[in-house]
């Protein structure tokens, strides 16, 4: 078997969301370094405030401060905080009931060590110095053994409130295709085009995937295919993508190339968009240091009849 | 439905169950390559076709794959073309087999194919997981994974239900049993090793590993045809808890003790429970929501703790439940599954052998 390939793969997206009335008032208050609940109709105060009640679904508006003071419920050591987590120290996660609160906040407890941690310990928030309307505007709670602080009431309206955030998220990932991609990617390396025949319907895949999906069965025989083939059918781009720098409009086709029995798609080059056609036959055209076909540009030989690609629209 | 609504309806059966060995890493192996011999297994196992099957539905996740669709691609190893009846759940296959089993209730279909499969290899489940949580109030102080379940273990030895020692006998015992599991990732005596997040130490945690599972669904007199002895499903039901944690009881878990409920656990005694508990501690939570005493014999396979490839984990614990039925050693199972943190959401099926 060759080797296998890897290859980093980073997915990363800033989710942009868009806050309900409640979730907006929270997340406006921690700006303001207030912190508000959600009352339930049986009095119960929910902190982090939600929208609707999680036992009765009854919608919930009545917005009600608590303090910024509060007792663990639970906790856990954290030795090796990762990437995103709020301290970069080592921490303890915690759920902390606000005075006030009937229910849980999850954060980061800055504590020493977890001898220095324990369930119904006091703590309070520390504010983050830079605030914007979102759960990171606490930096983390601290222990604190001092006074109860006083509830102000407070409405819930804000000069300027948040109405949405952004949610970054990144994955980090190590791409591996797999045995028949992979062999697929390596020959292409040797500027060869490999499918592979599946052993019931005999069909040739390119680029092969290890399985006929008409037959459901591995496929491993494989299958040298082109480089010739024919423009089975094609679209014209007319909207030129961000950080490309092919000049539009240009024509994306399929391409049933010689041997294979389902066409691959590639961009057709070196002739007016206007005259590709189906049937036109086509070869790769390889780039210096390229690892496929940059574009495929027609061969010169006549049209391909209809009837020998019409299964392979 | 509820076990009272599934009285006078089909009869429907587990017939066969196969999956893949798992492994901390498949590399080699697409996610389609990886399925394929299992998809086979549980054919050979029932004589049947992939043209034959009534219903096909899988489980996977596109956050493990880092793709877009990437469960289209898995579709090439049923014989997807040309157009099957198929379905898919962004899921544990236990919730996609929830899904077939209705779907053979309508009398739609009399068999169905149910599949699941994750690599967890190629990115880091623990963020990875991280994806799934609340994402204003939560997601972005990426709690992983292992600290949220910290964190329920920790509430369970506040509230005296365990202590460390017993959560290592847990681990010890789970592994233990894993050595008749040819399949089992780990096996036999595994150091209880230092704390990932205290209080679980890595003995405490799941393997990360890559795998797939299928089973096979018949209804009524098929199910005969398929198999010496079906599993018959009985019952099942699946229920969900509050996503706020703190809003939530982390030391018991209501949504699981109303799925059993729903799927007529307490109607008689169980002789084996495969419960889906990724971490020590919540194996104690499940034993005291399911009522499961020293009589019943608790994941004999090992369970998720031996071999925990997300999103098969738990069409697996069914799996397994419905073998030692097929095998005899078994007359009325417990099947669990679970997703999300601190088990929020959970997933009780009730299997039975005829009897003998």
């Amino acid at each position: 078997m060759p080797e296998v390939l890897k290859a980093p793969l980073v997915v990363e997206f800033p989710f942009t969301r868009s806050l309900g009335p409640v979730q907006s008032a929270f997340l406006t208050g921690l700006r303001e370094r207030v912190v508000l609940g959600v009352r339930t109709g049986d009095g119960r105060t929910l902190v982090p405030p939600v929208e609707y009640d999680p036992v009765t679904a009854e919608e919930l508006r009545d917005l009600v401060a608590v303090a910024s003071t509060g007792t663990v419920t639970t906790w856990a050591w954290n030795h090796e905080p990762r990437r995103g987590q709020p301290l970069a120290a080592p921490f303890a996660w915690v759920l902390v009931r606000l005075d006030g609160a009937d229910t849980a906040l999850l954060h980061a407890l800055d504590a020493p060590g977890p001898d220095a941690v324990r369930t119904g310990m006091r703590v309070r928030i520390r504010w983050a110095e830079e605030r914007s309307g979102a759960i990171t505007d606490i930096a983390c709670f601290e222990p604190y053994d001092g006074e109860n602080t006083e509830i102000t009431y407070h409405a819930g309206e804000f000069e300027g409130p948040v109405t949405g955030i952004v949610a970054h998220a990144r994955l980090d990932y190590t791409y591996s295709p797999g045995r028949a991609q992979s062999a697929y990617i390596t020959a292409l390396s040797g500027r060869r085009t490999v499918g592979e025949r599946c052993p019931s319907c005999r069909k040739v895949y390119v680029p092969p995937r290890g399985a006929c999906p008409t037959c459901g069965v591995a496929t491993a025989e494989q299958v040298e295919v082109g480089p010739r083939g024919t423009v089975t059918t094609f679209c014209i781009v007319n909207i030129k993508a961000k950080n490309l720098d092919i000049e539009v409009p240009y024509v994306y086709a399929h391409i049933a190339l010689d041997g294979a029995d389902l066409a691959l798609h590639g961009r057709i080059g070196g002739i007016p968009y206007d005259q590709v056609r189906m049937g036109l036959r086509v070869e790769p055209v390889w780039t210096e240091g390229a690892r496929y076909p940059d574009h495929y540009r027609p061969t010169g030989e006549p049209d391909a009849d209809y009837e020998t690609y019409k299964e392979l629209l | 439905m509820t076990r009272e609504q599934a009285r006078g309806a089909r009869e429907i059966a587990v017939v066969a169950f196969a999956q893949t060995d798992h492994r901390r890493t498949s590399e080699e192996h697409s996610e389609v390559e990886m399925l394929m011999p299992v998809l086979h297994d549980v054919l050979e196992q029932t004589g049947l076709k992939t043209a034959d099957i009534g219903f096909t539905c899988s489980g996977s996740s596109d956050y493990l794959a880092g793709r877009a669709f990437s469960f289209t691609l898995a579709l090439d190893g049923v014989g997807a073309w040309p157009p099957i009846s198929e379905s898919h759940v962004e899921m544990d296959g236990a919730w996609a087999l929830y899904e077939a089993w209705t779907k053979l209730l309508t009398g739609d279909a009399d068999t169905a194919l149910v599949y699941s499969y994750g690599k967890s290899s190629p990115g880091s489940v623990r963020d990875v997981l991280t994806r799934q949580l609340d994402p204003y109030y939560v997601a972005p102080l990426w709690p992983d994974s292992v600290a949220l379940a910290a964190l329920q273990a920790q509430a369970l030895i506040d509230a005296g239900e365990t202590d460390e020692p017993a959560l290592a006998g847990v681990a010890a015992r789970s592994r233990a049993a894993a050595t008749t599991n040819s399949h089992a990732q780990l096996r036999g005596s595994v150091p209880h090793g230092e704390y990932v997040v205290r209080p679980l130490r890595t003995g405490d945690c799941p393997p990360i590993g890559d795998g797939a599972a299928a089973v096979v669904l018949a209804a009524g007199e098929r199910a005969r045809q398929l198999c010496a002895r079906p599993a018959w499903i009985r019952g099942i039901d699946h229920r969900i808890e509050a996503h706020g944690l703190g809003v939530r009881d982390l030391t018991d878990s209501p949504s699981a003790r109303l799925a059993a409920e729903k799927a007529g656990v307490f109607e008689q005694p169980v002789d084996t429970a495969e419960l889906h508990a990724p971490f020590t501690a919540q194996e104690v939570v499940l034993r005291k929501a399911l009522r499961l005493d020293d009589r019943v014999t608790v994941n004999p396979s090992g369970g998720a703790l031996a071999a925990n490839p997300i999103m098969a984990a738990g069409l697996i614990r069914i799996g397994e439940a419905a073998a030692r039925i097929h095998r005899g050693e078994s007359d009325r199972a417990l099947a669990h599954a679970t997703s999300g943190p601190c088990l929020q959401q959970n997933l009780v099926a009730v299997l039975e052998g005829d009897p003998r």
